[in-house]
């Protein structure tokens, strides 16, 4: 199966060009969800203002094509807006934004927002809130490091 | 200037300018069916038994061990069912490895679902089977172990000759899978003890859809394709003359420049190797150094996947291939890079490049150029590399 044939054009421009790629420091809120064992890892900054407004975002991905447009699209979707307009930023509509997904790749998209919803969960925790449907992330076991010490690196 | 640099060889090849030569007159002017009566196809059969010839004697077999079958996959398939059926009354116990081709690993599973039992070996990180591990999984029902020639992704060559004697000691069958291998290393059947062993054309300059099954005088296996009497009536379907005529082409080819070939392959992989081990940090080789295909290179780069990297690859023109599960569409990572210990996220990282005597230095370093500047770009979007450079700050 050939990846970039089955790719939409967006996926392709998201992936070889992604919008937002790199670090916050100090960030109102950081997600990270996904486990290297399934092969992708998302990571999601976000730089929330006194108004509850997310000012700025950025991502780092571990993953195939698909991880990285998908997480790029929903840097694109959640700036500027409010957290609870962020919030409501589905799988659905990054899928949407990048105009389909393979089958194989939903997942993705579905990580993708997860990786929004653990950063605002971040934000709340700093900040002693409550966001109104919002669930906390789930965490994933590392094995690599062990790999390595049992290699001596 | 775009470049087309083609590193997938262990995919497939291209078909040779002699092989193409030599097939296309049966497809137009000598197309006659070589099992009718008349002189025309008469012709065409004594050509494919001239095919025959130079292909047993490539393997010090017998023309009348060699049955030709659609590829390496029937040939698979057909060795191990033909066997499970054929030897049902004296066993039901198969011998293979964790790192065989899905064509030999999925026709074993099948069976498993039809009552027989498998012993699936592990290797140790290099890919090597353990001669004593094989012994010790024989039992008094096993009626086959078989044993990939060399692995497809890491490249590894097994101990076959000593495989081959420890099943003969024990009255075993031996089948070998020598699709990545046959072509490429000298093999002779009597001299390493190989019972069965299967091929396919389009791995060494010859056609897609053309492959062989060697089976030594007197193993008894069922058919596994029924019709008409084609291939001494145990493989049915009409002769692919075109086929078969040029797969012998392609072998008389890769057996004249063998050494050559091997010789000019190693060194180029082994550049390949070295630079992309000293020039880009946190990576390693997969597969066993010495006991090595000549063609094959297979890395993991930590920190990164394998299909953005594929991607990425491509872009520049370069074509390669991955374990990683994203380029499988399945949840997990190669089987073979997991049966070596790997864990799955390394797993996902994998690289494998498998070059031809066609690949030029400059292309060895222009890819490493290339890589390195891939792999630091996919790291500087890794959190996994985030996490490692701030935990070793």
């Amino acid at each position: 199966m050939s990846q970039v044939t089955e790719y939409s054009e967006k996926v392709m421009d998201h992936f070889t060009n992604p919008r937002n790629m790199g670090e916050i420091e100090d960030a109102s809120g950081v997600g990270t969800v996904g486990n290297a064992k399934c092969g992708d890892i998302m990571r999601m900054y976000l730089d929330i203002d006194e108004n509850g407004i997310v000012r700025d975002v950025k991502f780092k991905t571990f993953g195939c094509g698909a991880a990285v447009a998908t997480s790029s699209m929903a840097t694109e979707l959640v700036k500027g807006k409010s957290v609870n307009e962020a919030l409501k930023v589905t799988n659905k509509a990054v899928m949407e934004a990048l105009d389909g997904l393979p089958p194989v790749k939903i997942h993705c998209s579905l990580l993708a927002e997860q990786a929004i919803h653990a950063a605002l969960w971040d934000y709340a925790e700093k900040n002693g809130i409550t966001i109104e449907g919002l669930k906390p992330p789930v965490n994933d076991i590392d094995e690599t490091e062990e790999f390595y010490q049992m290699q001596g690196e | 200037m775009d470049r087309f640099i083609y590193m997938d060889n262990a995919a497939t090849t291209k078909v040779a300018p002699e092989v193409l030569e030599a097939m296309l007159p049966f497809f137009t002017e000598e197309y006659g069916n070589p099992s009718s009566a008349y002189a025309f196809s008469g012709k065409i059969a004594k050509k494919v038994a001239e095919a025959r010839r130079t292909i047993a004697d490539a393997l010090n077999a017998c023309e009348k061990e060699i049955f030709f079958t659609g590829g390496g996959s029937e040939s698979d398939n057909w060795a191990i069912k033909g066997v499970a059926d054929a030897l049902k009354d004296k066993g039901n116990h198969i011998i293979t490895t964790k790192i065989e081709h899905h064509a030999v690993l999925h026709t074993c599973e099948f069976l498993e679902k039809h009552g027989y039992e498998v012993t699936y070996l592990p290797v140790d990180e290099n890919g090597l089977v353990s001669l004593n591990d094989v012994e010790a999984a024989i039992r008094p029902t096993t009626i086959l172990i078989s044993v990939m020639f060399a692995n497809n992704e890491i490249g590894t060559i097994e101990p076959i000759k000593e495989i081959g004697e420890i099943a003969h000691k024990h009255g075993i069958y031996f089948h070998t899978d020598a699709v990545q291998a046959f072509g490429h290393v000298p093999i002779d059947v009597d001299e390493l003890n190989i019972d069965m062993l299967s091929s396919s054309a389009h791995k060494i300059n010859g056609p897609k859809g053309i492959g062989f099954l060697y089976i030594r005088k007197g193993t008894k296996l069922s058919n596994l394709i029924h019709g008409g009497g084609q291939e001494s009536g145990k493989r049915a379907g009409t002769t692919n003359a075109a086929g078969i005529i040029g797969y012998a082409k392609a072998v008389e080819l890769a057996l004249k420049d063998m050494e050559e070939t091997t010789k000019y392959e190693s060194e180029l992989r082994d550049r390949l190797i070295k630079r992309v081990l000293e020039e880009i940090p946190y990576t390693r080789v997969n597969g066993d150094l010495n006991k090595r295909l000549s063609n094959n290179a297979n890395f993991c780069f930590r920190f990164v996947e394998g299909e953005s990297l594929l991607i990425l690859l491509d872009q520049k023109g370069i074509m390669g291939s991955s374990g990683s599960a994203r380029t499988s569409g399945s949840l997990d990572p190669s089987h073979v890079l997991l049966a070596i210990g790997l864990p799955h996220e390394i797993a996902h990282g994998s690289l494998r490049l498998t070059i031809s005597k066609e690949t030029t230095q400059e292309e060895i370093d222009y890819v490493v150029d290339s890589l390195k500047q891939i792999i630091d770009r996919l790291r500087s979007m890794s959190p996994l590399y985030e996490d490692f450079v701030k935990k070793n700050k």
